[in-house]
């Protein structure tokens, strides 16, 4: 069976040979145009005049489209609240698109586009956190608050209590593939898609209004993204619109990429958080009562904001049972880029904040971080078959009262303890940092405990689409789209082994609105649980025809057929899967079906903070060694060991690839990538020369990662469990080393801030020394 | 003019405008898309190609090299990788053994990368993927791809030869030809790797009306190394001055090492970098803290100034309209040399702070002090305050902190996205008790500390 298997990525061979093709290397028919947008140098005012004349007279400039000569709608919003394509009247942000240059060459647009002169009447900008505040600027009506127990009693009531507050800064995507899309007119005024997108059902909506069509007149498809990370969840919507309504109006194909620079300029970035804390705990770290104040900086529009927030309320607990915890958000309003879906949307700011708070409760009561955050653990799950009702009612819940019934983080700790040589190495490195004066080591480990499930509970529906030819080949399309994640490869394992095949026998597609409707965007790690079962069910379909029509024949039970090794059995008689599949052909047996799957279990209410938003939990653990040179503030990563639950993996070597990854960005995250906005709202981090994401030398010198063996208890695609974004936060633990390393400097709690660049860390050298 | 060059083993010939970019040519004239734009700046790696020319293979970003840079050089791209009748080069093989793709975006880049160090029998990873940016597998995978591959042999073809090619008009060939021709076109822009002034191109959209190549100048590219001094040609690049620095200024060139990466090295000149007169570039601090020369060049007027005294002001430096520099000159000697360069990010980045101390101490007391430093005012500038006071001191971390406030006099940084004021002063009065601990024999950098 070709599940669990380790094969390569489905496009490994095309990937190393530049053969694999990304939207912007599809060849376009001949005279197609390109597209790029004029922007708003302002952060908010008021448009006076949009003079264009220099713009239309350059080289190799068609049109320029401002608001006003968009023809339906001007809307490019994922949420409910409207975001306009281009600005009308007032501009909100620097980057934003005021209007749309359609030119001969990509350059040609570029070069034009920046020839337009903008009259604004500039208002005040609402740029920071404080900003926000102070103004009253927000998205919803007012705070969210979930709250189980009574929080402030328990914090009154507590032998110690702690209070502080954590900075963390956004994060760029960075995905080495720009934002690009591409739109070509067909008859009847309909139009053809190409977007680099991880919600292509989306695409299709938001071109179908912009074209003022029904949906059906619009298709979109994507094979491959160059990476997406969440930052091609909505910020893909501008290319798609702008070429459809430029190729709608010329009557001419018209692509679209971003230049890094618009790309970082222009689209959303992981959300920046303030995360005040005040804690109630015991001599020995216990906590018994936690309020957590999450300001979250959501940009100027509202775009995914709700549920990035309510995510990083939900994770506000991370693997740790508070009896009485309260979490209040803000979601804030500013003058700067919509920040967007990124790889743990909330999760990985909400965890930051407990994580924080673990290692403060530690420091004060002197004791090993690794030691209290294991005493404030859920307590473990039991059987893990889920069967025994004693150990179902024990289950402890979390803020939002969800049972926490699949606890294995203690298993999991204890076993990377022993297998990092943990114990041994905390002392070699106090020893070490006695001995060192300018250099000081430090070591920390993060456990992770990640919610799997869409909130917005009806997007976790997926369907998929699967053929099979009269020569025995497979042709498997589903919602998902492919980032880089294996996914298709992953789900592509899954057909395979539902027919018995080879995988090599399975034409993995290019996702495409219309062979699968109305899907959702591959996201929330969602990818392999919801469209590998909605593919299962696909090929079942197909398999319950063949096998009825073999057993049939051989005058057996249908339940009898085995589909393995490329064989049909039945009876004690095998037959190539090719030739069953001919003769059924040839007996009107039909090949082609459709599945769909909807994941069982959840209901929530995100006003209430109420019911069971996961269907299951995954897990992991990580510890990470560095080192720091206390008179600059850099520093490296010496070692990290993480063990990850990816359930019953259906492909270790994908999945570990998404551990090491996820960790890597994870880590840079909260190190060395610092946005910097200056003092009129300008993005001053605009480019891989100012933005730095972890280079080669930057991953661990020691890097072992190991999957937890273990079966997802709840039933889904052969008990696997999702692994696209959890392993993000297992780099948590390399920020909480360096604050373990600068602890070695001094008594005074060093506070430092995310990201711990050599600056935040020279910075929260002077705090511990003081 | 034509510019003749080989491409995957054809021989092409191409008019085209001198600042047309490879990678624009490639995708946009040839179709072959394997080449990506990541940054369209030189830091990310994706248009990674491979250029040969007489000095063997070298990986270069397609998106900032010109045309006219190709002229009589073979260019292999990662169609080209892969070798007739599609038999996988082994780092491709060993990529996908080692799952080193995921999204595949960044492969290409990595591949050839890959596949030029293999060429070169580099088992440097780290340094030789420094240019390659990778956001989804955190390059465990792929440093164990490249490892993989290592001893394979060199399939038969990778090995390039470059063309014998007639002169381009805007090529010169020797600092003669380009002295003469600087001359006439004072106003003209010199290029040589291009690691700067592609990005006036790409990202300023400038239009450069006269412009030279010096790549063909190969009297510009001699390093000599004399009984005390060792020449440098204005147009050495920086990957090909390092192994001499390893020899003879091993601080500087471990500075070397993390200049740009590996891409940038191979193309970008000491000559350019000193000549454009950034305030952040890393050679400048070295070179005014080993007290080098410069040789400038004006048709054939020659003079030769001090390193230091060639940086005026912001944006403005010794050079007369139609001059060059033509060589530098540093001691064969510095023992005392340390080099620092503080970013971000340890490879591939801009210094914050880049400080060159060259600090002689006699019988315990400082007998003469030459610092410099880059990113701590609006030219690469030496620390004279700081030096007189140390003058004649007993050298001690003692006298060394009672000297630190003396840099507020010399220096009064910027705030910028790189770091604080507050930061590079700090940063900058520190390293001076790096170089303390560093030749007292303590362990003072995190790069060589292990788990």
């Amino acid at each position: 069976m070709s599940v669990s298997k380790p094969l390569p990525h489905d496009a490994a061979a095309l990937h190393v040979t530049g053969q694999a093709r990304y939207v912007d290397d599809i060849p376009l028919p001949k005279g197609a145009l390109h597209l790029a947008f004029g922007v708003s140098q302002v952060a908010h005012g008021r448009i006076t005049s949009v003079d264009l004349a220099e713009v239309l007279a350059a080289p190799g400039v068609v049109a320029v489209l401002t608001a006003e000569e968009l023809p339906f709608h001007n809307d490019v919003s994922p949420s409910p609240s409207p975001e306009p394509l281009l600005a009308v009247d007032t501009v909100h942000f620097v980057g934003q698109p005021v209007f749309l240059v359609v030119a001969k060459s990509h350059l040609a647009a570029r070069k034009a586009a920046r020839l337009g002169k903008i009259g604004i009447d500039p208002l005040p900008a609402i740029l920071t956190i404080d900003d926000a505040l102070a103004s009253g600027s927000h998205f919803e009506d007012g705070p969210r608050i979930y709250e189980k127990g009574r929080a402030d009693d328990a914090i009154q009531a507590a032998d110690h209590t702690l209070e502080g507050s954590i900075e963390i800064g956004g994060q760029e995507h960075f995905y080495l593939e720009g934002q690009a899309a591409a739109a070509l007119p067909q008859e009847a005024g309909d139009m053809v898609v190409y977007s680099s997108t991880q919600h292509p059902t989306e695409i299709q909506h938001k071109v179908a209004e912009a074209l003022g069509k029904p949906m059906n007149a619009v298709r979109c498809e994507i094979r491959r993204m160059g990476g997406g990370f969440g930052g091609k969840e909505s910020q893909g919507n501008h290319l798609a619109v702008s070429c459809a309504v430029a190729a709608s109006l010329t009557g001419k194909p018209c692509a679209m990429r971003y230049d890094r620079d618009d790309d970082m300029m222009i689209t959303g970035k992981r959300h920046d958080f303030r995360i005040d804390y005040r804690v109630g705990h015991d001599a020995e770290g216990r906590i018994s009562g936690l309020s957590f104040l999450q300001l979250c900086r959501c940009g100027w529009s509202m775009d995914l904001s709700l549920p990035v927030a309510d995510r990083a309320m939900l994770h506000a607990d991370n693997a740790y049972h508070i009896p009485n915890m309260r979490i209040e958000s803000h979601r804030l309003k500013t003058n700067t880029q919509s920040a967007t879906a990124f790889r743990g949307f909330g999760g990985p700011q909400g965890m930051v904040g407990i994580e924080r708070v673990l290692d403060h409760v530690a420091h004060v009561v002197g004791r090993d971080p690794l030691e209290v955050r294991q005493l404030n653990y859920y307590r473990p799950s039991g059987d893990a078959s889920g069967g025994d009702i004693s150990a179902k009612k024990k289950a402890q819940t979390t803020p939002y009262h969800m049972p926490v019934e699949d606890f294995i983080l203690h298993e999991m700790t204890d076993a990377l303890i022993t297998n990092s040589d943990y114990s041994r190495r905390k002392e070699a490195i106090s020893a070490w940092n006695a001995k060192n004066a300018i250099l000081k080591k430090g070591i920390a480990f993060t456990p992770v405990k990640f919610g799997i499930s869409f909130t917005l509970t009806h997007l976790n529906q997926a369907g998929a689409l699967v053929h099979v030819y009269q020569d025995g080949s497979i042709h498997m399309n589903h919602g998902g789209t492919e980032m880089g994640q294996g996914l298709f490869q992953k789900v592509a394992q899954v057909a395979a082994s539902r027919f018995g095949v080879d995988v090599s026998k399975v034409k993995i597609t290019a996702t495409d609105t219309g062979k699968v409707p109305n899907t959702s965007a591959t996201a929330a790690s969602s990818g392999s649980d919801l469209n590998g079962m909605a593919v299962r069910a696909a090929c079942d379909t197909i398999r319950d025809r063949l096998a009825a029509f073999v057993a049939e024949r051989a005058q057996a039970d249908v339940g009898a057929v085995r589909f393995e090794d490329g064989m049909v059995t039945v009876g004690g008689q095998s037959r190539t899967f090719e030739s069953v599949v001919a003769d059924a052909y040839m007996n009107r047996i039909s090949l082609s079906a459709t599945g769909f799957y909807k994941t069982p279990k959840i209901i929530w209410d995100r006003i209430k903070g109420e019911g069971r938003p996961f269907f299951y939990f995954a897990y992991g653990a990580a510890i990470t060694e560095v080192v720091l040179d206390t008179l600059t503030g850099e520093n490296r990563i010496l070692r990290t060991d993480i063990l990850h639950d990816a359930g019953a993996s259906l492909n270790p070597a994908l999945d570990i690839g998404q551990v090491e990854g996820g960790y890597v960005q994870g880590a840079g995250w909260l190190t060395t990538e610092e946005l910097v906005w200056d003092d009129k709202g300008n993005l001053r981090t605009h480019a891989p020369s100012t933005y730095k994401i972890p280079a080669c030398s930057d991953r661990p010198d020691v890097f072992n990662v190991a999957l937890w063996e273990g079966e997802n208890r709840e039933d889904t695609i052969y008990r696997s469990k999702a692994v696209g974004e959890p392993p993000l936060m297992l780099g948590i633990s390399a920020f909480l080393a360096l604050s373990d390393a600068v602890s070695a400097c001094g008594e005074s709690y060093p506070d430092l801030e995310a990201p711990a660049t050599a600056e935040h860390i020279l910075e929260a050298i002077e705090r511990a020394r003081t | 003019m034509t510019i003749r060059f080989s491409l995957n083993g054809e021989t092409v010939e191409v008019d085209a405008p001198p600042t047309t970019t490879l990678l624009d040519w490639l995708r946009e004239e040839r179709a072959l898309t394997g080449t990506k734009e990541g940054c369209n700046e030189g830091d990310c790696g994706a248009c990674t190609v491979m250029v040969t020319g007489e000095d063997g293979a070298r990986a270069l970003n397609a998106c900032i090299l010109f045309m006219p840079q190709l002229h009589g050089k073979a260019v292999r791209t990662v169609e080209g990788i892969a070798g007739p009748g599609g038999a996988l080069h082994p780092v491709q093989e060993a990529m996908i053994e080692k799952h080193g793709s995921q999204c595949g975006f960044c492969t290409p880049g990595f591949v050839v990368s890959m596949a030029v160090g293999h060429l070169r029998g580099r088992k440097d990873h780290d340094d030789v993927l420094a240019g390659n940016l990778c956001r989804c597998t955190g390059y465990a995978p792929i440093v164990r791809a490249a490892e993989a591959a290592s001893d394979a042999p060199v399939p038969d073809w990778m090995r390039d030869e470059p063309l014998d090619v007639p002169a381009l008009g805007f090529a010169p060939e020797s600092s003669d030809e380009l002295a003469d021709w600087y001359q006439k076109h004072p106003e003209g822009t010199l290029i040589a790797g291009a690691t700067d002034v592609g990005l006036w191109v790409t990202k300023q959209h400038r239009d450069l009306e006269d412009v030279a190549f010096l790549n063909r100048c190969r009297d510009l590219q001699q390093i000599d190394v004399r009984e005390t001094s060792i020449r440098i040609g204005a147009a050495v690049t920086m990957s090909d001055l390092a192994p001499v620095m390893r020899e003879h200024h091993p601080s500087y060139a471990e500075l070397i090492r993390r200049y740009g990466s590996e891409q940038v090295r191979q193309a970008a000149t000491i000559g350019g970098n000193v000549a454009n007169g950034s305030p952040i570039g890393d050679n400048p601090p070295a070179l005014i803290a080993m007290r080098a020369t410069l040789d400038l060049r004006l048709g054939d007027t020659r003079r030769t100034v001090p390193a230091e005294d060639f940086f005026l002001e912001y944006g403005k430096q010794d050079r007369k309209p139609g001059e060059f520099v033509e060589a530098i000159t540093l001691p064969k000697n510095a023992p005392d040399l340390r080099c620092y360069k503080i970013s971000k990010r340890f490879d591939q980045d801009i210094s914050a702070v880049c400080g060159c101390f060259n600090i002689a101490i006699k019988d315990g007391k400082v007998l003469s002090a030459a610092i410099a430093f880059g990113g701590m005012a609006g030219i690469p500038k030496r620390a004279t305050h700081v030096e007189t006071a140390l003058l004649g001191q007993t050298w001690s971390e003692e006298t060394i902190t009672t000297v630190l406030p003396r840099f507020s006099d010399d220096f009064t940084p910027l705030s910028d996205m790189r770091a604080s004021a507050d930061y590079r002063l700090k940063a900058a009065q520190n390293l001076l008790l790096r170089y303390f601990h560093e030749t007292s024999g303590h362990p003072v950098s995190v790069l060589e500390v292990r788990a």
